[in-house]
């Protein structure tokens, strides 16, 4: 296989995993407010993904640096074209890191109560600006000869854009109140299985609405299969929800984020970023590094990715346990 | 302003902050795991509750690490986009690898350690803060030989038909002559930050004789390692200005605001001249000391800005290869300043405790504390000195920082992201210094309270209904 197309595959693998990890995550934020009731209960919402947050994180750094590494030209037109969304993601995002960290840091409700927000907002904006961002690059931006970006703000709120950010909140909403469902006990899996009906079905209207028009627009064949494939997985994970079989709830959630990112990738390939001018598409040939970085660069990744996904997986193992409220120890007071 | 300024400032902004985290992250997760491992090996609880009291500040510290690293990855392709097109196929790589080497290591493992506690047998949670520890080291190798590339380009041909930096050589980029002098004087300035920052706390508790027996063996450990890190920040500075006198002459040149080329050059201790820097006014100075410091010999030849500019122009054509000079003069005072300071403070704070001794001079404690600033100053310094001493350069002799930004992208786009960023970053440097002072302040856990409750043995029914040994 060409190296350029590996790197393609790379890297959208990267974003895959993403998307399916930091989904939960993302997932679980923006469901703080609705399952924890008091302060007890909100600890143990968030401490469901506690250990495990940061390292999903890395997932975008690493898809971020590699799209740098192996195609600096989609790196540049994409991070420079869709400036102030960006933006905001990374805002989010520092907001949130912080607000786990420092939530606990103060006994003061007021404190507690700002940092809740922080991580509902600091989940919420990127969840959907990552839906807006992969939706723009399928159906391609203004780019000049230069690869330059040269719509508006805009341009990167379409409609269709829109309905992809929708897909990804209520896709990861669901994900994550699966996945609450999976780690607690008590009341709060009790309500995260109510609330995973619900978005169940939000998710189902939302995302089969966007893969709809996605694979009409800009769909081959092969992505009928994916396509399906990712509304099979959402069906199944309603019904095993429904049922109480909560991993299996989570393999269909799962499943459907991995072959929904799997249908855009595959409606993309081999354009990286269309341009929806005459000129200034950028494919995985004009936009690749040389042969040489993708050689080295390939060796570093066929070494690397499965050791981290072993001790990574590793930690999940760790910390496998249910957790509820009579897990969380009271507060002492600080000084 | 145009976009080059602003995105000038919004890079200086937030990498200077940005680098207030890294070194004390570097520093204090190696000290952490050497208490972590002295409480292994003795059994002495005193250790426990000092690797507890410290663990906590590195991981408010680290906190903000994380998240303001994420920016710096990302301004590259946000604000200088032609600089991300011309170097991605060098730059990009080390910057990937450390994502893919580095940053999982620390964030995984250190999700571990900190929810770990008793989930985990002892010696794997220990292995578990040593690998971030790694990670951390492995992080800033990789990022420092990235800007290394940006000081001293090899491993690399421009290729004719796209005018951009294509590697040829990796094992050059990453064993960089820059990088090899670079990565141990940051090092040990990060080992400095971590010794002088626990010892500064230590010293605040210690006035107060309060927790002696956590705080003493923790001031001392701190010192040693200061005092041994900012010997090794002279040493490793010394080498590394010979280094860029060869590489970067102009930038010695402007250290010194040495106008004229001098032979035997000497060495400026302090300097007041006009605000543009090019008339001197008054000045003291050691002479010799500048060409040893350049060239290892004592009479050796040092390159004035002025010459350093004609020849520059001659070999790059016309333009101004002149950085701000009253910048990097100060700016390299400053660095290395702070640097001696903190070797005397150390080596004298050393020189109390000697024979277990604890000094009773309140004014001992209130130097210790105030030295506490010192690395923060210093490393802020040194940083702003190595990267505005680059200009107009953004990699040196190749690519001018004029030509590196985003031509794409608008100035006001760029002032609403260097005004949410500074102010952001404006709040969260308060709230975080909020809680390193309480933090500070409040101490070590009590003996009661690092150890753990009686257990009825493992897998017995209860432990499953035990509450977790940390929660957020």
């Amino acid at each position: 296989m060409e190296l350029t197309t590996a790197w393609f595959i790379i890297i959208a693998f990267l974003w895959t995993s993403y998307f399916f990890l930091e989904g939960f995550d993302f997932g679980v934020g923006m469901l703080l407010p609705v399952l924890g009731r008091d302060d007890v209960e909100r600890r143990v919402v968030i401490n469901t993904i506690g250990p495990v947050w940061d390292g999903n994180e890395v997932w975008f750094i690493v898809a971020g640096a590699a799209t740098f590494a192996a195609f600096p030209e989609w790196y540049a037109t994409l991070f420079s074209g869709f400036y102030l969304p960006l933006l905001a993601i990374l805002l989010a995002l520092i907001i949130r890191g912080v607000a786990f960290e420092y939530r606990g840091k103060r006994d003061d409700a007021r404190w507690r109560s700002r940092w809740d927000k922080a991580i509902f907002w600091g989940s919420l904006v990127p969840a959907f600006m990552w839906g807006v961002a992969f939706a723009n690059m399928v159906r391609g931006v203004p780019l000049d000869a230069d690869h330059e970006f040269v719509g508006s703000l805009g341009d990167l709120l379409s409609p269709y854009a829109l309905l992809g950010g929708l897909t990804t909140v209520t896709l990861f909403i669901l994900h994550g109140a699966v996945f609450l469902a999976l780690k607690t006990s008590g009341g709060i899996r009790a309500r995260a299985r109510r609330i995973a009906g619900l978005a169940a079905v939000a998710a189902v209207a939302a995302g089969g609405g966007f893969l709809l028009i996605t694979q009409l627009q800009y769909g081959r064949p092969v992505t009928w299969l994916t396509a399906a494939g990712a509304a099979a997985g959402l069906l199944a994970a309603a019904a095993a929800n429904r049922r109480g079989r909560e991993g299996w709830a989570f393999v269909g959630t799962g499943a459907a984020i991995v072959l929904a990112v799997a249908t855009l990738f595959l409606s993309l390939f081999p354009d990286v970023l269309p341009s929806t001018l005459a000129t200034g598409g950028l494919t995985t040939e004009n936009a690749a590094s040389s042969g040489y970085t993708l050689k080295i660069m390939t060796w570093v990744a066929a070494v690397f990715t499965p050791i981290v996904m072993i001790y990574q997986g590793w930690t999940y193992w760790v910390f496998r346990k249910r957790i509820g409220t009579s897990h969380i120890p009271v507060k002492k007071p600080v000084a | 302003m145009d976009t080059v300024d602003i995105a000038r400032w919004q890079f200086g902004i937030t990498t200077v902050y940005h680098f207030l985290f890294v070194p004390l992250t570097i520093g204090l997760s190696a000290l952490v795991a050497v208490l972590q491992t002295a409480w292994l090996r003795t059994g002495r609880t005193a250790y426990l509750r000092a690797t507890k009291f410290w663990g906590k500040l590195f991981l408010i510290n680290f906190a903000m690490g994380i998240v303001t690293g994420i920016v710096q990855e990302f301004q590259f392709g946000m604000n200088w986009s032609d600089y991300s097109r011309f170097v991605g196929d060098i730059f990009g790589a080390p910057l990937a690898i450390e994502g893919l080497l580095a940053f999982f290591v620390e964030s995984t493992f250190l999700g571990l350690w900190i929810f770990g506690w008793d989930r985990l047998p002892k010696r794997l949670h220990l292995g578990c803060i040593w690998l971030v520890h790694i990670g951390t080291l492995l992080s800033a190798y990789f990022i420092l030989a990235a800007n290394s590339w940006m000081q001293h380009p090899v491993g690399y041909r421009i290729d004719h038909g796209s005018g951009r930096a294509v590697l040829t050589d990796f094992w050059a980029v990453l064993t960089n002559s820059t990088q090899l002098v670079a990565f141990p004087h940051t090092m040990t300035a990060a080992f400095a930050t971590g010794g002088m920052f626990m010892a500064g706390v230590s010293a605040w508790h210690l006035a107060r004789r309060r927790n002696v027996e956590v705080f003493r063996p923790s001031l001392k450990l701190a010192l040693a390692v200061t005092a041994i890190a900012s010997i090794g920040v002279a040493i490793t500075g010394d080498l590394q200005g010979k280094v860029m006198t060869e590489q970067q002459p102009m930038k010695m040149a402007a250290a010194e605001a040495l106008y004229e080329t001098e032979r035997p050059a000497s060495f400026s201790i302090f300097t007041v001249g006009t605000l543009n820097g090019e008339e001197e006014v008054f000045g003291l100075k050691v002479p010799r000391v500048l060409s040893f410091l350049a060239t290892g010999t004592l009479d050796g030849e040092v390159k004035g800005i002025n010459d350093v500019q004609a020849a520059e122009q001659e070999r790059y054509g016309a333009g101004d290869y002149r950085p701000m000079t009253p910048v990097i003069y100060w700016n390299f005072r400053v660095m290395v300043g702070a640097g001696l300071a903190m070797a005397l403070v150390s080596l004298a704070g050393l020189w109390t405790l000697r024979r277990g001794r604890l000094p009773s001079s309140p004014w001992v404690y209130r130097i210790g504390v105030l030295s506490l600033t010192l690395p923060f100053i210093g490393n802020s310094a040194g940083w702003i000195f190595t990267e505005m001493g680059r200009q107009p350069w953004s990699v040196f002799g190749v690519l001018k920082t004029s030509s590196s930004v985003s031509p794409g992208v608008s100035a006001s786009s760029m002032l609403i992201s260097v005004a949410s960023l500074t102010a952001l970053y404006g709040v969260l440097l308060v709230i975080e210094t909020g809680l390193m002072l309480k933090y500070a302040k409040a101490g070590p856990p009590s003996e009661d309270e690092v150890l753990p409750p009686p257990s009825d043995g493992p897998g017995s029914d209860s432990d499953s209904e035990r509450s977790l040994a940390f929660a957020y």
